[in-house]
């Protein structure tokens, strides 16, 4: 862990018209790590992002990005600092590469901007303009554009919604080669899978706060959140779990996490694992996505919030 | 421009490009944007050179003889020609940019908000360079003889037409910095036509009752228009009235828009 974090931000509050959007949040971003901020719509995630990019001023509490403040220094930090807003952010009549190229002129060592656009198969968008772009392009546009000036330090807004599996899969290849290459990357997502598989660092918010933080397997680890071991399977919702709780040893504990997905909390053996298999056949139901050990990200959510994370 | 044996690396290089390359980057957008916006171009300079056009061959008002209707057709419509680009244009233009977050966007880049400001007003220059150019030859065309000397007439016209860009861009900015960009679009062309029939453009103030003629007077485009006409019709110096009430409304509504403009 270094000295001096790039990113700082201590008990961060934001609010708007009354409604408070961010509520003493707090996190630190390692140099050269991943760090994804993980949370459902409207826990804060864009504000607080927001206010690391500089464009909204804290109520209270401290923001500080490579040591700079982000309204103070912002013209400092601008050159350094690659920004992917949510969405929008391009001139409505100038076509994909246009504006890269434009984007790219704006910095001194950009990087090649038609190697970027053959990466993000933006190559055959031509001369089509912004606003008629698909969704999944004009946010693989974006995502060129912040990282295009070869910043020390990326913020990305939820950089693969909208994106079909395949643009998925090229974004999180970037970002994993970004990160080979000594770049600080921040994410927003409420996907658990992108955040597993791509932060070092993973800050989970909900309702503007932070409800848990720490590397991926930290997280999931057994225990962590006073949770052991568990089975889970998903089948027809409503099954009758006094039943089932009857069926498995005394000292587990049988839930409806959520309707058709269940889990079997306790020590997970092959008994264990027979008995739920048992009783399951006994009622002509399938264990669909039998698992047992670890828990997910979803989990941990779910545990920590009582509410599922993508809704 | 990226490292050696390695195009795609993305090891980090930050830096600012320097700033009159940024300022010309941005200014050759700008340009751009505006002569590919088909309906913009239709309004900057197909609708004043119509007026040139109609009002100049048409008898629809008693303006005198040929020369001296157009030698009071010209200046106007030079007047709504920088209405059309700098204040329609500008607002419309700068209200979807507003909407579509590429003035949030480009606020995170290090091109500084000056110079953005800065590129959009060489690109509304550039753009009235051709309308001067359009609106003149057409006028020479249907028999207009400018008044005045040559080069003393062309600097006070000038000064005129930088001081009403100011004040209309001033104003095209308020707008588009504060209302919605369906808003502005609607608003704006409202006000391009409420002034081309009003403001002493194609219609002489002194049509207008002697009660209203004042206010008129007072608006910057009747301010421009006179003015206009002041130096290119009746040989006159730079007048100060105009040039007075242009500043006045320059510096009023571009306060107000440094106050209160909304980049998203």
């Amino acid at each position: 862990m270094s000295p001096s974090p790039v990113v700082e931000v201590v008990d961060l509050v934001k609010r708007y018209a009354g409604r408070t959007a961010v509520d003493g949040l707090s996190f630190r971003v390692e140099a050269g790590q991943v760090t994804a901020v993980l949370g459902p719509n409207g826990a804060g995630k864009t504000t607080t992002l927001e206010t690391c990019e500089g464009y909204r001023r804290p109520d209270s509490g401290k923001v500080r990005v490579l040591g700079r403040d982000p309204q103070r220094d912002a013209r400092e930090l601008r050159a350094r600092v690659g920004v992917m807003l949510q969405a929008g952010g391009v001139y409505p009549s100038v076509n994909a590469v246009e504006m890269l190229r434009h984007v790219a002129s704006l910095y001194a060592h950009p990087l090649e901007v038609a190697g970027l656009v053959e990466r993000l198969g933006l190559g055959a968008t031509g001369r089509t303009p912004y606003r008629r772009l698909s969704g999944g392009q004009q946010q693989r546009l974006s995502l060129a554009m912040a990282v295009v000036g070869r910043p020390e330090l990326v913020f990305l807004d939820e950089p693969t919604a909208g994106l079909d599996p395949q643009a998925r899969r090229a974004t999180w290849d970037l970002v994993e080669e970004m990160r080979r290459d000594g770049v600080t990357v921040v994410l927003s997502t409420h996907h658990m899978d992108e955040a597993e598989r791509l932060a070092d660092h993973v800050v989970v918010v909900d309702h503007g706060r932070v409800v848990a933080a720490g590397s991926p397997a930290e997280l999931t680890a057994d225990g962590a959140g006073g949770a052991g071991d568990r089975l889970r399977f998903t089948a027809r919702p409503g099954l009758d779990l006094a039943s089932l709780a009857a069926a498995v040893p005394a000292a587990s504990r049988v839930e409806e996490v959520s309707p058709g997905r269940y889990a079997v909390h306790g020590r997970v053996d092959a008994h264990l694992l027979a008995d739920v298999t048992a009783w399951c056949a006994a009622r002509d139901v399938m264990p669909e996505g039998l698992s047992v050990g670890h828990r997910t990200l979803e989990d941990v959510f779910l545990e920590l919030t009582g509410t599922e994370l993508r809704s | 421009m990226s490292t050696a044996g390695e195009p795609s690396s993305f090891v980090p290089r930050p830096g600012a490009a320097p700033v009159q390359s940024m300022l010309l980057a941005q200014a050759a957008l700008e340009v751009r944007m505006v002569l590919r916006n088909g309906e913009q171009l239709l309004l900057t300079l197909v609708v004043p050179a119509l007026v040139l056009v109609v009002f100049g061959t048409v008898e629809l008002m008693d303006l005198g003889g040929r020369s001296e209707r157009m030698g009071y057709l010209v200046p106007g419509v030079l007047a709504l020609a920088v209405i059309s680009t700098a204040f329609t244009g500008l607002a419309i233009g700068t209200g979807f940019e507003r909407r579509y977050g590429a003035l949030k966007r480009l606020g995170s880049t290090p091109l500084p908000r000056g110079a953005l400001l800065a590129a959009k007003g060489l690109a509304v220059l550039s753009v009235e360079a051709l309308q001067v150019v359009l609106v003149c030859g057409l006028g020479i065309t249907l028999g207009w003889e400018p008044q005045g000397s040559a080069l003393g007439s062309s600097l006070a016209a000038l000064v005129l037409i930088l001081a009403g860009t100011a004040a209309f861009a001033s104003l095209g900015l308020l707008m588009a910095g504060t209302l919605r960009a369906e808003a502005t679009l609607a608003a704006a062309n409202l006000v391009y036509l409420l002034l081309l029939i009003s403001g002493g453009i194609a219609v002489p103030l002194d049509r207008f009752p002697d009660a209203l003629r004042p206010a008129l007077e007072l608006l910057p485009a009747g301010a421009l228009a006179e003015g206009l006409r002041a130096v290119l019709r009746d040989g006159a110096g730079l007048p100060l009235s105009a040039l007075l009430v242009l500043a006045a409304w320059a510096t009023g509504a571009g306060l107000l828009a440094a106050r209160t403009f909304r980049w998203e």
